[in-house]
């Protein structure tokens, strides 16, 4: 007991910063990556040759794209468009300047994700609605998202995961967040004890992650 | 009401081009029930999908209330589509929606008010016989209860035309009944004019005024279904009418048969005339008639039976007898035996 207040004690308020730091990272990120990727999906199904809109330049191009973004890895991503995140935000360091390469490192990958839920909606129910008479943008809304949100769900629960494990990478341009502080003080510093507590403090935050997505998926899955 | 005139429509296959459909051509009056009977690949789903335009055809004019389709604006033929109900094979549902919601969620999209949506969704699904189930979800229905709330769906719009596009092929037959009664209903209660496509002869036996038979893309035979019961000219129709009366008898027997006498299909409409038409053969002419099969079955307006019966007797007799069953209305057909497969017409 005694020797876990005297951790606490210590490292309490890092950990807390550095919790809240993860937090921001993710939850900022990923409401931006939302923004963009969904559409982004919404775009790819559509344009898809043989879709409403079908169109095999603008999909070839966004598949190009989106392939050759999500073949670079994170950490060479965050150097490689240092002079687009200074452009975007004016700084390419702290929380502030993370947010960028976490969000043209996300936004693609949700935009994937979105693509495969969106691509499970049942042909035939587009079909009911446009011979209806229903508008295409309505289609898009109240059948197809609608149709695949559990799906969706379950998608940006996998997006959001990999979104914090790419958090951790952020302390190397000053992001700090919970990978950081294990990086920094647990490996450079030998401080095991901080390593381990992040690590479970993780493997708690993802655990429930997922947990949350599944009950959500299943409870809007309705069949 | 529908009038199709001269529509082609040609898919690229990855093994060159398919003829989905050959310059077909197909009028339905206001108020009939027309249905379009075809084996799979035969052109008949492309066709009803042309009459709404979820296929555009190649060529060829579609003309719904003497509007011309294919000439109309997006806008103006969502308009028109409004005007045109459809159901599906496969119900085609939100399973994410309760059944209220199903038949709600598109006529808000259309720009009804709340109220008037909340009493359409109630009155049709009363029509269909499923207000009590209105908070459930498909997945919780079963087939039949589905395309009932497609059917609600469908008619909430108020449209002036369905399209039935395999509605009862999912169904058993119990079902495809019910349903069927349910078509025939709103077909005479709201006036709507219906066009179905099937594979079922039953289908077409049961609720249809007119029928098209469809092959390779073209129709090879249309007219009542009363004159396509009674007299089939193509052999795929002929096929069709036989898949319900199959009056299969064994070609020995027929060669054996055919010696003594004449083998004929007696076809009439109406419960009685049928066989006291030939009791009256027995006593007027010098003939024996012994009905080696038969049955009755109940056409949409009036019921329609088949007798296969073996007249013994002279051929003078024979040919007199016929001429005596044709004047009591009996469409009688000789039959012939053939090497194959050919079943009695």
């Amino acid at each position: 007991m005694e020797t876990i207040n005297e951790f606490l004690d210590l490292w309490g308020a890092d950990l807390w910063t550095s919790t809240i730091q993860t937090f921001q990272m993710v939850g900022i990120s990923l409401a931006i990556s939302i923004l963009i990727g969904l559409p982004l999906g919404v775009l790819l199904v559509l344009t898809r040759p043989g879709k409403a809109l079908g169109n095999k330049y603008v999909y070839n191009v966004l598949n190009v794209i989106i392939n050759v973004i999500r073949s670079v890895p994170f950490i060479i991503l965050l150097f490689f468009i240092l002079p687009f995140t200074k452009f975007i935000v004016g700084t390419s360091i702290g929380v502030k300047g993370v947010i960028v390469p976490l969000v043209v490192y996300t936004a693609p990958y949700i935009a994937r994700l979105m693509e495969s839920a969106l691509l499970e909606v049942d042909r035939g129910v587009i079909e009911a609605y446009e011979a209806m008479g229903i508008k295409t943008r309505h289609i898009i809304w109240y059948v197809l998202i609608r149709e695949s949100r559990s799906s969706i769900v379950l998608g940006l629960t996998i997006a959001t995961i990999g979104l914090i494990g790419a958090t951790a990478m952020a302390g190397l341009v000053g992001g700090g967040g919970l990978g950081d502080l294990a990086y920094r003080y647990g490996h450079l510093r030998y401080e095991v004890d901080v390593m381990y507590i992040t690590v479970i403090l993780l493997i708690i935050l993802v655990q429930g992650l997922q947990s949350l997505g599944n009950y959500l998926a299943a409870k809007l899955k309705k069949d | 009401m529908i009038e199709l005139t001269g529509i082609t429509k040609t898919f690229t296959g990855k093994q060159g081009p398919i003829h989905a459909l050959k310059d077909v051509s197909l009028s339905v009056k206001q108020g009939e029930i027309y249905g379009v009977i075809g084996y799979s690949g035969a052109g008949k789903s492309t066709l009803i999908r042309c009459v709404n335009l979820l296929e555009a055809p190649d060529q060829g004019s579609v003309k719904v209330k003497d509007v011309e389709l294919t000439a109309l604006s997006p806008r103006k033929l969502r308009e028109a589509r409004s005007n045109i109900g459809m159901i599906f094979q496969g119900f085609n549902l939100l399973k994410t929606a309760t059944v209220y919601d199903n038949i709600a969620l598109p006529l808000k999209l259309t720009g009804l008010n709340k109220t008037v949506v909340k009493e359409r969704v109630e009155k049709y699904l009363n029509i269909v016989g499923l207000n009590e189930k209105k908070n459930a979800y498909p997945s919780e229905l079963s087939g039949g209860q589905k395309q009932r709330v497609a059917i609600a769906r469908a008619l909430s719009h108020e449209p002036e035309v369905l399209l039935s596009d395999e509605a009862t092929s999912a169904l058993d037959p119990d079902t495809t009944e019910a349903i069927l009664d349910l078509l025939l209903k709103i077909n005479k209660e709201l006036g709507i004019t219906i066009l179905l496509i099937t594979h079922e002869m039953n289908v077409i036996q049961r609720i249809c005024d007119k029928v098209a038979v469809m092959e390779n893309g073209e129709v090879i035979e249309e007219g009542k279904t009363k004159d396509i019961f009674t007299s089939p000219q193509h052999s795929t129709t002929k096929r069709f009418v036989n898949s319900l009366f199959s009056h299969d008898i064994p070609d020995e027997m027929l060669t054996n048969l055919n010696k003594t006498g004449h083998v004929a299909t007696l076809s009439f409409f109406g419960e009685s005339s049928g066989e006291p038409a030939l009791a009256l053969v027995s006593k007027k002419f010098d003939i024996f008639p012994n009905i080696l099969s038969g049955s009755i079955t109940r056409l949409k307006d009036e019921s329609f039976g088949q007798l296969l019966v073996h007249l013994k007797g002279e051929s003078s007799e024979i040919k007199n007898a016929v001429q005596f069953l044709k004047e009591q209305d009996v469409h009688v057909e000789g039959v012939k035996i053939s090497g194959d497969n050919q079943r009695v017409s």
